[in-house]
């Protein structure tokens, strides 16, 4: 078997294991690359029958317009089910990256509102798209994560997981996230979205897009809830996009690549890693395991 | 997965069809940050251009805050992810790192070596198919050197590079890799390895490793890297027997029934056919059912979806195999079995076992020995700690289908799970079946319990009292045998201070104690059920798993669980006994609600509250229960 061929039977096997010991399981739908990875190995591990939970899209109301139109058509095939959840206390109060900065805004509206909707679906397991080659403390990270049913992680107290043998049990309340990727790459990933022939948002191939240079990230002006600050120009560049989040914390990177073979191209030569675009990985030391610990994924 | 959808002429397709076409070996790296596991790691990741320049740059700005190299790089802050780890500079959780050739896909498992962390490198070892033993050039084998060949000997891996590292600082010695080769392999003729290659290293600058070395003229072999490339990957061995663990049963609709599973060894093809353990029926493969299209066989590693020619009965966790070379089916086998958990390990007591996709009750009914894993010598022992490694008879309540572990790693490995926490506590694997289910037959008796109960015109039970010391237990079973009495019922009394008098009178109050303690009480309680008797057992059973183990050994219909529920400031103040006075003062260890635990029974048949209420009271509930449940 080819390695893309093992990671696929790799994560069947992980999906079918979680689902069979679940009450009531849900995937996690970011609307990314690696959300659509994980439905497509969904859809074949269960194989003709219909996957036997609903997606979840945790909604900051600031995701690219692309995302949600992807998202939306997505959900239009009649075998799957989309839940979105937007907390409410954020719309309440107005919570937006511009005011209150990439840390209270990941939190208040992506943490908080994941712990909201999985609470109020009472999941007892989530899957979500992480992978070990994304961050050093996911590299840590059981593919059977146990969380408390205040959705912590405690990383010093992690199940030890061997073989291909996952323990999933919980009690009432507590649950298990999932992490299907786990032992992918980027690389892999694009590699198994070209192999597969899957669509992706367009997001993610180079365009004209208007961008503004902010701390030293390009962020495209999506809406116009961004407002310029002094001294900042819009401009057009050709750029993508190698990971999607919420558009003033997402930075683009110029390119050519209209495709997903002239994507592979740029990034057998790439020098640095996707994550250096998202801003919430970097605005305090050990800031992803800190989130992670809170209960985001 | 399907075929590559690329246009086929173009050099980028051509490029990425190559990368698509790259098998994946998985590896251990054993040894120590001393021997420059880290660096080793990094610089693998670093010449495959696994580190980002973004990460290089984080990694440069950490290794002036808490690197161990001064003004260099220092690749173990690279390895080392969580905060605590990077704070205190040591390695304390297993991690993986990925990484590609030209050839090859790799899966990094990097595991501290220290022996407090046996139980990480098992992990990673587990799903290893090589593993690089570092060796420091300057120190030779040590006795960590040991200890990480033995486990992943232990762990079934077969395929051994030895690299001697810092070779540079012993002058690119041949003599010193020689001598430290041969020390080696002496070592070794006890483990069961099939390839050992010796390779001399420098991690920091790479030679022989991933680069050309001319500062070792004398050594004409391959590169590491190059060894890695084209060892043999054990999982395509298509001439293995087919094994598969039903993961779950497909039914969609009334007109498919698939079964789904992960292939565990060997091929399957339309057609073969195929048996079900533990059941033994037998029927063959109809089709695939299959996203990517019509199919006719798959392989070992596969995620498949069978459907069969005949609906029989199988569920999530049969194992499904050749006719030809059957698994086994057993009861009762002989493990290695590694302990992961804080809590020691408590034989009798009852836990999860899983195999495959199967859960089983289970307990270990002997513990043989402990294997020092520094000396390989065996240690008798009672118990095992965590990261203790034995060797163990297991017993199972049903029997389920297995191979031994050096026959097949999937099918002959299964973890243990605490039924109360839920955590996995153990790791075993399958040395062979002893097969108790054919070595001891039960005597058939001609006068059963069914016989015995119509002669005496009751029916046979245990009401199981369990409480603190002074809740009130005995007075409650001796009120209750009194007047079972004067209703004509036969009772008798099994009391825990009595009991400890004569048949345990060899027991104390460890854990381990504590459980043998009540296995034997339940034991010799089932004897009092089958000879027709109401049997009133007052114990503390101060734990929740042992009071699941009684209920386990004497059958669920027969016990009827009582928490006699008093405050702790309540009995402590009464101390009729004037014990909590005795072990406040130090003179009675591991005294249950003093310096021992009491869980609260979270499920009871019945809960009485002795503080509250009258002892005639609590017995009017109980009577009225086991009326209610038809006990009586």
């Amino acid at each position: 078997m080819s390695y893309l061929a093992r990671l696929e039977a790799e994560s069947m096997h992980i999906i079918r294991e979680a689902v069979a010991q679940a009450e009531n399981p849900v995937m996690l739908y970011s609307v990314g690359k690696d959300s659509t990875v994980i439905l497509h190995l969904a859809r074949k591990a269960f194989f003709p029958a219909p996957l036997p939970f609903p997606l979840l899209h945790v909604d900051t109301t600031w995701k690219f317009k692309e995302m949600i139109k992807f998202r939306d058509v997505v959900a239009t095939d009649p075998d799957l089910r989309l839940i979105v959840h937007i907390n409410p206390e954020c719309v309440r109060l107005n919570i937006n990256p511009f005011d209150h900065g990439s840390s209270m805004h990941t939190d208040l509206w992506k943490t908080e509102g994941l712990k909201q909707a999985l609470d109020e679906g009472a999941f007892d397991l989530a899957f979500g798209g992480a992978r070990r080659d994304e961050e050093k403390s996911r590299a840590k990270e059981r593919i059977f994560s146990f969380r408390t049913s205040k959705h912590v992680w405690d990383p010093k107290n992690q199940r030890p997981e061997l073989w291909n043998i996952y323990n999933a049990r919980h009690a009432a309340g507590e649950s298990i996230r999932v992490f299907p990727l786990s032992n992918w790459t980027e690389l892999d990933v694009w590699q198994y979205l070209l192999a597969e022939d899957i669509p992706v948002v367009p997001l993610y191939f180079a365009k004209p897009r208007p961008v503004v240079m902010r701390q030293g990230m390009q962020i495209m002006v999506d809406d116009d809830r961004m407002k310029l600050l002094p001294g900042e120009v819009v401009e057009t560049k050709m750029v993508r996009f190698r990971t999607l989040g919420c558009y003033p914390l997402t930075g683009a990177v110029e390119s050519e690549a209209t495709d997903l073979s002239m994507i592979l191209a740029e990034m057998f030569t790439s020098r640095s890693s996707e994550r250096q675009g998202r801003m919430i990985d970097h605005d305090q030391a050990g800031s992803m395991e800190k989130k992670k610990v809170e209960g985001y994924f | 997965m399907r075929s590559s959808n690329l246009p086929p002429n173009n050099p980028v397709s051509q490029f990425i069809k190559a990368q698509q076409e790259k098998d994946l070996l998985r590896f251990i790296v054993c040894g120590s940050v001393d021997d420059g596991k880290s660096s080793m790691i990094g610089r693998l990741l670093y010449d495959s251009k696994q580190i980002f320049d973004d990460q290089l740059a984080s990694l440069a700005n950490d290794s002036l805050q808490h690197g161990t190299q001064g003004e260099a790089i220092d690749f173990a802050l690279l390895t080392d992810g969580l905060q605590a780890e990077r704070e205190q500079g040591i390695t304390i959780d297993v991690a993986y790192r990925f990484f590609a050739t030209d050839k090859r896909a790799f899966i990094v498992a990097d595991a501290p070596g220290h022996e407090q962390y046996t139980r990480n490198m098992v992990t990673g070892a587990s799903t290893a198919e090589m593993a690089v033993v570092l060796i420091d050039a300057r120190k030779g084998v040590l006795t960590q050197t040991r200890r990480h060949s033995l486990l992943v000997d232990l762990l079934g891996i077969k395929n051994i590079i030895v690299a001697i590292n810092k070779i540079d600082l012993i002058d690119y010695s041949q003599e010193v890799f020689d001598a430290i080769s041969q020390q080696y392999l002496e070592f070794a003729e006890t483990l069961h390895f099939e390839n050992i290659h010796f390779v001399p290293i420098c991690a920091l600058t790479g030679e022989n490793l991933t680069l050309p070395s001319t500062n070792t003229p004398w050594y004409a072999g391959p590169r590491l890297i190059e060894i890695a490339e084209t060892v043999a990957v054990g999982t395509q061995d298509l001439s293995a027997a087919f094994r598969m663990s039903v993961q779950s049963v497909s039914r969609p609709n009334s007109d498919f029934r698939g079964y789904m599973g992960t292939i565990a060894s060997g091929a399957i093809n339309v057609g073969d056919l195929i048996r079900v353990n533990p059941s033994g029926m037998e029927t063959r493969v109809k089709a695939f059912a299959d996203f990517d299209g019509p199919r006719h066989s798959a392989i070992a590693g596969e995620s498949v979806c069978l459907v069969l020619e005949d609906e029989i009965d199988i569920s999530r966790g049969d194992l499904l195999s050749s006719i030809v070379d059957p698994a086994l089916v057993s009861d009762h086998v002989e493990v290695h079995l590694v302990w992961l958990a804080e809590e020691a390990m408590i034989p009798q007591r009852s836990y999860l076992l899983k195999i495959g996709s199967k859960e089983v009750r289970a307990h270990i009914d002997r513990l043989k020995y402990r294997i020092d894993i520094n000396s390989n010598e065996h240690v008798s022992a009672v118990t095992l700690g965590l990261n203790d490694i034995g060797i163990c008879n297991i017993s199972t309540v049903t029997p389920i289908g297995l191979d031994p572990y050096d026959l097949n790693r999937s099918t002959g490995a299964f973890v243990l799970i605490d039924r109360i926490t839920n955590r996995t506590v153990g790791a075993g694997m399958i040395r062979h079946s002893l097969r108790r289910s054919e070595n001891v037959q039960w005597q058939e008796l001609t006068v059963g319990r069914e016989q015995r109960e119509l002669m005496n015109e009751q029916k046979g039970f245990v009401v199981w009292l369990t409480g603190l010391s002074g809740s009130g237990k005995s007075t409650i079973a001796n009120a209750l045998e009194v007047m079972l009495h004067q209703r004509k019922i036969r009772t008798f009394v099994l009391d825990g201070d009595n009991v400890r008098h004569g048949l345990n009178a060899d027991l104390g109050f460890t854990e381990t104690d504590r459980a043998e303690n009540i296995r034997r009480v339940a034991e010799v309680a089932k004897l009092f059920v089958d000879a027709g008797m109401v049997t009133i057992v007052s114990f503390i059973s101060p734990f929740e798993a042992e009071r699941a183990l009684a209920r386990e050994i004497v059958g669920d219909s027969d016990f009827f669980e009582v928490f006699v529920d008093a405050p702790m400031v309540v009995v402590e103040k009464r101390d009729t006994k004037g014990l909590y006075a005795k072990a406040r003062a130090g003179l009675l260890p591991n005294f249950t609600g003093v310096d021992s635990p009491y869980e609260i029974p979270t499920n009871p048949n019945l809960r009485v509250e002795s503080s509250v209420s009258s002892v005639v009271e609590c017995l009017d509930q109980i009577v009225a229960e086991l009326v209610r449940k038809s006990f009586l």
